[in-house]
């Protein structure tokens, strides 16, 4: 991390608007990532990961609304711009890749034009001048041939292709800062760790920041140094990722650490039964009063039934939301 | 081989080849080899995990071995019958073989509760007394984790780590010997794996079951599996117990699939492939997977393709290089 | 619940065309067919005669609720006969693929490129006039748009793992398409139906006016409409009320229709969840 912070969340809550009501669907959730830093979020379907992103590139959309706190991009707050100034900071200095990129491509253009477009869009270029950076900006991303696939459609490519494309249009306009939301989801595992080790020098060639977002905790924790984890629409751990796993402070990430069958674990320590979380994650609509955690947490008192822990600095580094925190 | 007589299920020489184009408007016909000569076997209690990347071949064979999908050639020998063979009764073969889908969500019918989803298959079977019908979905139910009561929901009323076990209540309910798992956890949120791997090994001791599980989650594989085969465009490359292929690897492409895996540790050597699956429509020659291979000689390229060969006793692996990459 | 404008008032008229029909004998004045009295002929709309009279001197109130009869009666066994074929053809199609699905999508194509109305008027110059000839006729020639939907449907379902469950299970093919797939298509396919209900009355009313529907004396809306053009200047009464009459039967089936599709159809209803 490099003096000042590239971003700044502070406070972030967005809600599920549902028939008049307001859900907190991401609630007081802070954090900051450096220039060319690599930030990963992690949390499970519904911990508000995702919308958190959607919030950063102003995307959010019916039913859900931004419902205070605020984001600072390069010390200018972000979270109320007008429409037009936002599609200036959009695909330009912050830019996102998806996890289908089949759906965020447009199907009916090649894709060099496609990636041409950023230029043209956003750099002021000529359209024959951007075919040109189009083809290296493939180049860039490693597809083979780039002079030929710049006139292919996206179904004439495979999923790792198609992929690439989305990161050669994302990184165009070299962004300050790239939100990748489950990239390599779709992917096979071979072709994911090709996708990963792109944008990891990629972003370090261009001193682009990251922030990753995925279920994966191994994932994150491979491609970041620091890591939030996510849990019902609140930040509950900040940590530097591999103290994530040595040492999770929070029961959620406990839990789920101690939940996972990591590769290499039973060569190393025979098979022993898998520790359990129990209970189901709450729907956004029915998160539990107190800590949202306290109804499948093992390490339960009635303070956390009553109330809603603060975030709480840890001694060595990162922060912690709970009342039990080890 | 040895312990034949522990043997449940064996599969010998299959194929299945898809026919490609030709047809009314011309075009040239062409055939992809789903799943080319596969031989396997599968002991009495013993959990089998397929592996290998999209494409492969490992859900054709599965559906093969499930009478889904007819064979163009090959055999899947039960007891000395061939139940893929043509005119083999459904019913029967349902008795015998089952299976946990991928998608919790996709694979319960919306209009049935839980008791319809029970009995039905039950009836279909001759069992119609109300009181039997009524003790084996009870007793059912609570194997899984499911309260008897619960059985006059629908489908959407249950959390997706419910509907699984749903799922495999369904797939038990008829005391079959065989059950195929298709991904039967990546759907799932990741604190709820835990709860449905520990349920499928408890459930595979009480009711003396044999597992055909497909996954991509390496990790899943390891912890659950006792045997592990490695598919590679429709040919198994590698087979062996678990312990000699997750830590021992022979074939280049299983320490690729082993090396993909992020490691949270940022420790894990290992070599890394490039480059995609070939066209299916036309494999490489020789090895089919020399263009991608890191350990690649000129022989690895002509034709014929490897045999599967024993390196050790119960590890058999496709590679010409097998003794020199040790 | 949302209040729905469409459902509610395409209801209410569909319910009061249903009753209307149902309780003709009590609510009708005199014998549609054989009260004719040349003495009251082309009595104009008063106390007496509601609706006034036509030619013959019959009571059109009377007849317009008699007509009702046949035209519910046309449109629904019609319908249901169209919703049985397409159905069978299309999930049949879907499930089964092979040449039993080129074959009927075949089918398919050429019924509609047929027009309808020409096909069940071919249909009906070959059989004798009457209510069963008519029956067959429009049950014939309407299922495409039912059958297409059907095999849409269908075809998106059968890859859906409680299908090949049930396969797994050992379910035959015909189990399958009954209580696996079916029960999760007919949402859709009712919403055709009734919009399809509407047509078939419409289909009615032009046979008859054509003269090869129902057959004169019996009160049907098309041929009570095909009786009064010579009258339509001197007497429109004539030829309102059982214009007034179709017209509100089928506005009623389409927005009962529309209504139901609201209702039943998974994707509006994910939009209001």
């Amino acid at each position: 991390m490099s003096g000042e912070a590239l971003l700044k969340v502070e406070n972030l809550r967005l809600d599920l608007v549902v028939g008049g009501r307001r859900f907190g669907a991401v609630k007081d959730v802070s954090f900051s990532i450096g220039r060319g830093e690599t930030f990963g979020l992690v949390g499970e379907s519904g911990c508000g990961k995702s919308i958190t992103a959607l919030a950063l590139i102003g995307l959010l959309r019916a039913p859900l609304a931004f419902g205070g706190g605020r984001i600072l991009f390069k010390g200018r707050e972000i979270q109320n711009l007008p429409d037009s100034e936002m599609r200036k900071l959009r695909g330009n200095a912050i830019s996102m890749i998806f996890q289908e990129p089949m759906t965020a491509l447009n199907p009916l253009s090649p894709v060099g034009r496609q990636i041409a477009e950023m230029f043209v869009l956003h750099k002021g270029a000529t359209w024959h001048e951007a075919e040109r950076k189009a083809v290296e900006a493939l180049a860039n991303v490693r597809v083979p041939a780039p002079d030929r696939r710049v006139k292919d459609y996206p179904h004439q490519l495979s999923g790792g292709m198609r992929q690439r494309v989305m990161i050669a249009i994302a990184l165009a306009c070299r962004p300050d800062l790239l939100l990748a939301d489950e990239p390599t989801t779709a992917l096979d595992v071979t072709v994911q760790a090709e996708i990963l080790e792109l944008i990891r020098d990629l972003s370090a060639a261009q001193g682009t920041a990251v922030l990753m977002i995925s279920h994966d905790l191994g994932l994150i924790a491979n491609m970041c140094a620091r890591v939030g984890v996510m849990y019902a629409g609140r930040l509950v751990e900040e940590r530097a990722a591999q103290e994530v796993f040595r040492a999770p402070s929070h029961p959620y990430t406990g839990g789920l650490v101690a939940s996972l069958p990591l590769l290499g674990a039973r060569a190393s320590h025979g098979r022993s039964r898998l520790k359990e979380i129990t209970g189901v994650v709450p729907a956004v609509t029915a998160f539990p009063e107190g800590c949202r955690f306290n109804p499948r947490c093992q390490a339960r008192t009635e303070i956390c039934i009553a109330e809603d822990p603060e975030e709480t600095a840890l001694p060595r580094g990162g922060r912690v939301r709970c009342h039990h925190h080890a | 081989m040895p312990e034949t007589d522990q043997m449940i299920l064996r599969v010998e020489d299959l194929a299945v080849h898809f026919p490609l184009g030709g047809g009314l408007l011309g075009g040239k016909r062409r055939t992809v080899h789903a799943v080319d000569g596969v031989d396997l076997h599968l002991r009495k209690g013993e959990c089998l995990g397929l592996v290998g990347e999209s494409g492969c071949g490992k859900s054709t064979l599965a559906l093969s071995i499930l009478g889904l999908q007819a064979p163009t050639r090959g055999r899947v020998l039960l007891d000395g019958v061939d139940i893929a063979a043509p005119g083999v009764d459904r019913k029967a073969r349902a008795r015998i073989v089952q299976m946990v889908f991928q998608d919790p969500y996709s694979s319960l019918n919306p209009r049935q509760t839980v008791r319809r989803t029970l009995e039905d298959p039950l009836r279909l079977h001759g069992i119609t007394d109300k009181s039997e019908v009524d003790g084996r979905i009870e007793e059912m139910l609570r194997h899984v984790g499911l309260r008897p009561e619960q059985a006059a929901r629908y489908p959407h009323e249950f959390s997706g780590g419910q509907r699984q076990r749903i799922g495999i209540a369904r797939a038990l309910i008829l005391k079959p010997k065989i059950v195929v798992l298709d991904e039967p956890v990546s759907a799932l949120d990741v604190s709820i794996r835990a709860q449905i791997i520990n349920l499928l090994l408890e459930l595979k001791e009480t009711m003396e079951l044999s597992y055909i599980m497909i996954s991509h989650d390496l990790g899943v594989v390891e912890h659950m599996s006792d045997r592990v085969a490695v598919m590679y465009l429709g040919r198994i490359v590698e087979t062996g117990g678990w312990h000699s292929i997750f830590t021992a690897p022979r074939h280049p492409y299983t320490r690729a699939l082993i090396a993909a895996i992020p490691d949270p540790f940022g420790e894990r050597p290992g070599v890394k492939i490039s480059g995609e699956l070939p066209n299916p429509l036309e494999p490489p020659s020789g090895c089919r997977f020399h263009p991608r291979c890191p350990e690649v000689r000129d022989i690895c390229r002509k034709p014929p393709t490897p045999p599967l060969g024993e390196i050790a006793r119960e590890h058999e692996v496709r590679c010409l290089r097998a003794a020199e990459l040790a | 619940m949302k209040f729905r404008a469409n459902l509610v008032i395409g209801g209410a008229l569909f319910a009061t065309v249903v009753v209307a029909g149902a309780l003709a004998p009590f609510l009708a004045h005199t014998d549609p067919v054989m009260d004719a009295n040349l003495m009251n002929a082309e009595v104009a709309p008063g106390s007496e005669f509601w609706f006034g009279t036509d030619a013959q001197g019959r009571d059109i109130y009377s007849r317009v609720l008699y007509g009702a009869r046949i035209s519910l009666t046309v449109g629904i066994v019609s319908q249901l006969i169209n919703t049985v074929i397409g159905v069978c053809l299309g999930l049949s199609a879907a499930y089964w693929g092979g040449w039993w699905d080129d074959f009927v999508s075949g089918l398919t194509n050429l019924m509609l490129a047929i027009p309808s109305l020409i096909f069940a008027l071919a249909i009906m110059a070959i059989l004798t006039p009457g209510l069963t000839s008519l029956l067959i006729a429009l049950g014939l020639t309407n299922w495409s748009y039912t059958c297409r939907l059907s095999r849409a449907s269908a075809l998106s379902l059968k890859g859906q793992g409680y299908v090949q469950a049930a396969k797994v299970l050992g379910y035959g093919d015909i189990r399958i398409m009954l209580t696996q797939i079916l029960p999760n298509i007919l949402g859709p396919i009712i919403v055709i139906g009734t919009l399809g209900m509407g047509g078939a009355v419409l289909a009615e009313a032009s046979l008859s006016f054509l003269g090869l529907g129902i057959r004169p004396p019996f009160p049907s809306w098309g041929s009570m409409l095909s009786d009064a053009r010579d009258q339509i200047t001197t007497a429109p009464w004539i030829s309102i009320f059982p214009g007034l009459a179709i017209f509100m039967t089928v506005l009623g089936l389409n927005l009962l229709g529309d209504g139901l599709r609201d209702i039943l159809d998974p994707q509006s209803r994910a939009r209001t969840a």
